[in-house]
């Protein structure tokens, strides 16, 4: 139990845990504090001087989102004083970012522009600057756009600090300051894995995926095109929030209904290529575990994200990494070889479409050769959540009330391992049940392993497979993955884990 | 002395941080003293960046030794054993003369291992800054250290509990550091006598400008400027009139003829809406403009802007742009409105002392210099005649005896006239550098 802190946040008393800042504490007393660079996942960085606030006994405003609370502290959050200080800053902020909000990708959900709303700016009283710096599309899935960067850091902290990748840096000084790969060169150059995490954490559109919609629709329009589109599994507890559903609302069949709809001609489910991917990973775990052929421990993600850090930070790892492809390419193999034979077409004549939910499957799909396994590109485009959300929005199609729809037949079905793929440690959790069933011929007693499941950073289990011990860890983030990527090599370096067993 | 023993000397001698804040330097020491945590820090601030002011760089270049004594005092006070000088790699000579006194002091056992026997350790390195002013800031000076780019950082916690590498960490500018061995060696109560109640010791200050005698002044702190500026800055040259000094460097305000005898101490230049600064003093005269003055120092701030905060980032870029449409001769009443509006936002919600007192050029002569504002607002005038968009120089044909001298000077050649003749000044080619207006002896050119 944490030590509570007593403190009054505009005479209201309050209670917090130590080590609360000021802007949360405020939350708790009913006390929204305006800010703009300060994101919960994230250190406070304290650059954009919104959530100013005054302590009584100090002389000069703080900022609430680096401050934290301490016994008997009396804290004043909204006054006039504050009001006319943050409405200058925004001002300030806005002076120098483009106004171009109806055709911006963060229309609607940016910050920036929230704030100039709620402060009800009418007019721009500063001279406007805009920097004048093309944007970056050298990647197939993020785009820079320093145009539109408020400077406010997030990017730098979630790719530095979270993710470990250390792609993206401030440059310049003064109001030249920006967000850009170390070094000014282009983001397909530096050490980016494309997982998105900058654009997720963008308050405004400085930092946002690629549109591949118009190929998906210049695709259902092309009468020679056989359409096929797969769905991940976790497109379907969020796609619901898009139109206003409660958050994690499972909308399987309506999907199904709307991709129709929207013109595909197949529509396929990504489980079922998770279903092969655990097969072929709890094969492979057998061979290595029992049969002592190849690296231990074995590595598996689904996440092209994760192949890049690997690759990039750590080649020695290699050999221990999965040979078995993620769902998504797994899937569309089958589709275009497979499922072409059967349906007597040339590959070349069919066009996949993943909608996945993230940025770094459309980094994937181009990854390298082995992703034109069928002769052409496996999957021609891939399109996330957001994306799709959209397309059915310029559809017109009536989301909430579509009836349920049922996936189709040949590469459609699939069991219940697939469709914890979707959580962090899902696929672990899948190609345990797999590997257990293939040594002991019975199923893994219990169904789950919450042990493993979840999001807190890393989890590590034990089970037992035929008195041998069988030792898991899962990683969210690149950090945490580092620092179970630091453990193996350690304990290798150290003898302590054979590399391979017999 | 034991630890306690120094703590309670420098309290009694009311010594107060010389890098601008004033902050007693026993509570800063003390605050890391009783910090838990078994690595603690004790760092020099040598990153001098005020333009035309070297009070730090004298000190390290003559007497490096009473940097190093009195940091290896405040280890040992504190619980240190490893202190790190941060200067600034424009300084060749100072550096030299550090790395040559650390490595006597090493050598007579005064640095090092087991210090004069007394058990205890303690090692100072240099850090080299590559000429950020921000990184003078302590923050930023010690994620320069860590090897971070130097970007302040949110107060508190502050460096006495959290500095260097999150340890406790004492930081104090050279000038401070230097005062610590006399305070110890003749007693804390004979630098207490020095100066005023309020602020003892002396402060040194580096007078320039429109001043007979510049250099390096070191004076009890109480002094009158009216002292500073008239007897032993020798006053304003070429019989010319005094307008204001300008004290605290590029963060600091003016000081009118109305305030001459105010005492240098901290709180009373505050009031003036100037502060003591590290110590940079500038002189102005009447030919110096006061828009063109704070418009060099904006210049200055928004270039060493660190451009973490956006207050600073873009309140000073604007600031700058403002004041350089008046100095043009495009500006207008609702600029001042402006510029105190943004200058008030910066004050107030920048993040480091840069950005919050970068504005303090222009708010201050606003304060005791409006009419000249006005002046280059409303007549297009700049009355010192510094602005060359707002002069314009005549030739008077009833003054001119046509010696040539103008002429002859004039370095685009746009002076043009028989010999014996009135001159002419042909405008679409000046430059307005005032070089006729320099030259001649009759008093022939009209500056306006």
């Amino acid at each position: 139990m944490a030590t509570m802190v007593n403190l009054q946040i505009n005479n209201i008393a309050v209670s917090v845990p130590e080590g609360t800042n000021v802007l949360d504490a405020a939350a708790t007393a009913n006390v929204r504090i305006p800010k703009l660079c300060y994101h919960p996942d994230l250190p406070a960085w304290a650059a954009c001087g919104i959530c100013v606030v005054k302590i009584e006994g100090s002389n000069k405003l703080a900022r609430s989102c680096a401050l934290p609370v301490a016994e008997g502290m009396k804290v004043i959050t909204h006054d006039p004083e504050l009001q006319e200080v943050r409405r200058t800053v925004i001002e300030l902020i806005l002076s120098t970012h483009p106004n171009s909000c109806l055709t911006c990708p963060r229309n609607g959900t940016c910050e920036l522009q929230t704030l100039a709303a709620d402060f009800g700016i009418r007019d721009q009283p500063y001279e406007q600057i805009i920097r004048d710096i093309p944007a970056d599309t050298s990647t197939p899935s993020i785009v820079l756009n320093p145009e539109k960067c408020v400077a406010c850091g997030r990017c730098v902290a979630v790719c530095q600090g979270v993710q470990d990748v250390w792609a993206l840096e401030f440059i310049g000084r003064g109001d030249e300051t920006r967000m850009a790969p170390a070094g000014d060169i282009l983001l397909g150059d530096s050490p980016c894995i494309k997982c998105g995490q900058c654009s997720a954490h963008c308050p405004v559109g400085a930092i946002f995926e690629k549109d591949d919609t118009r190929v998906l629709y210049d695709a259902v329009l092309d009468e020679r095109k056989h359409t096929v589109v797969q769905i991940a599994p976790a497109v379907r507890v969020a796609l619901g929030e898009a139109f206003g559903m409660e958050p994690g609302s499972i909308v399987t069949g309506k999907i199904y209904a709307a991709l129709r709809r929207l013109g595909f001609d197949t529509i396929f489910d990504t489980n079922f290529g998770a279903d092969l991917t655990i097969m072929e990973e709890g094969t492979e775990f057998v061979r290595r575990f029992v049969e002592g052929k190849g690296a231990l421990p074995l590595i598996t993600t689904c996440c092209p994200s994760w192949v890049d850090y690997m690759e990039k930070y750590y080649p020695d790892m290699i050999p221990h990494f999965s040979t078995a492809k993620s769902p998504q390419m797994m899937l569309a193999a089958m589709t275009k070889t497979y499922y072409a034979k059967q349906i007597k077409t040339d590959p070349s004549d069919i066009f996949m479409a993943s909608v996945m939910p993230c940025t770094s499957k459309k980094y994937e799909i181009v990854r390298d050769e082995n992703m034109y396994s069928s002769g052409c590109q496996d999957i021609d485009a891939s399109i996330t959540t957001r994306e799709l959300a959209r397309m059915i929005k310029q559809a017109g199609i009536d989301f909430e009330t579509l009836p349920d729809e049922t996936v189709d037949e040949a590469l459609g079905i699939y069991t219940g391992a697939g469709t914890i793929f979707g959580a962090t440690g899902g696929v672990m959790e899948a190609a345990l049940r797999t590997a257990y069933y293939l040594v002991t011929g019975v199923d893994l007693p219990g169904v789950e392993f919450e042990a493993i499941r979840g999001l807190e950073g890393i989890k590590r289990a034990t089970i037992d497979i035929e008195g041998a011990e069988v030792r898991v860890a899962v990683a969210h983030n690149m950090l945490n993955t580092k620092i179970i990527l630091e453990e193996v090599k350690s304990a290798l370096a150290a003898g302590k884990e054979p590399r391979t067993t017999s | 002395m034991t630890p306690d023993d120094v703590i309670s000397a420098l309290k009694t001698s009311k010594l107060r941080g010389r890098g601008g804040a004033g902050f007693p330097t026993w509570m800063k020491w003390n605050f890391t003293k009783e910090a838990t945590g078994t690595a603690k820090y004790v760092v020099c601030n040598a990153d001098e960046g005020d333009p035309g002011a070297y009070m730090d760089r004298s000190v390290l270049e003559g007497d490096p030794h009473s940097v190093l004594e009195s940091m290896a005092i405040c280890g040992r006070t504190i619980g240190a054993a490893q202190g790190y000088i941060y200067i600034r790699a424009e300084y060749p000579l100072a550096i030299s003369r550090l790395e040559r006194a650390i490595a006597q002091a090493g050598d007579m056992g005064l640095l090092g291992k087991d210090i004069l026997g007394s058990g205890f350790d303690f090692e100072i390195e240099l850090r080299l800054g590559a000429g950020a002013f921000v990184c003078g800031e302590e923050t930023a000076l010690l994620a320069s250290i860590e090897g971070e780019r130097g970007m302040p950082r949110p107060r508190p916690p502050f460096p006495s509990v959290k500095g260097l590498w999150g340890r406790p960490t004492v930081i104090n500018n050279v000038e401070t550091w230097a005062n610590v061995p006399v305070i110890i060696t003749r007693g804390a109560e004979w630098f207490a006598n020095i100066g005023t109640e309020d602020s003892t010791g002396t402060k040194v200050f580096a007078l320039t400008g429109r001043i007979e005698n510049s250099g390096l002044v070191e004076v009890p702190m109480g002094t009158s400027l009216r002292d500073i500026v008239f007897n032993i800055g020798g006053g304003i040259p070429n019989g010319k009139a005094f307008k204001a000094v300008q004290t605290g460097g590029p963060s600091g305000g003016v000081i009118t003829a109305d305030h001459l005898d105010t005492p240098i101490d901290y709180t009373p230049l505050q009031e003036l809406g100037s502060i003591m600064g590290s110590g940079g003093m500038i002189v102005m005269d009447e030919t110096d403009c006061i828009v063109d003055i704070a418009k060099f120092y904006l210049e200055f701030t928004v270039e060493e802007s660190c451009g973490k905060c956006a207050p600073c980032r873009i309140g000073g870029r604007k600031l700058y742009n403002i004041l350089t449409g008046t100095t043009k001769g495009t500006g207008t009443q609702e600029d001042i409105e402006k510029m105190r509006t943004i200058g008030s936002a910066m004050q107030k919600a920048s993040l480091c002392g840069l950005g919050q007192t970068a504005p303090n050029p222009i708010l201050s002569p606003l304060r005791y210099f409006r009419p000249e504002y006005d002046a280059h607002i409303n007549d297009k005038l700049c009355p010192a005649g510094v602005c060359k968009d707002l002069i314009r120089f005549e030739i008077l044909t009833d003054k001119c005896i046509g010696c040539g001298v103008c002429a002859r000077k004039c370095p685009v050649g746009c002076i043009s006239g028989e010999r014996r003749e009135p001159h002419e000044i042909d405008q679409s080619q000046c430059i307005k550098c005032g070089e006729c207006f320099e030259v001649c002896k009759f008093d022939a050119v009209l500056r306006a």
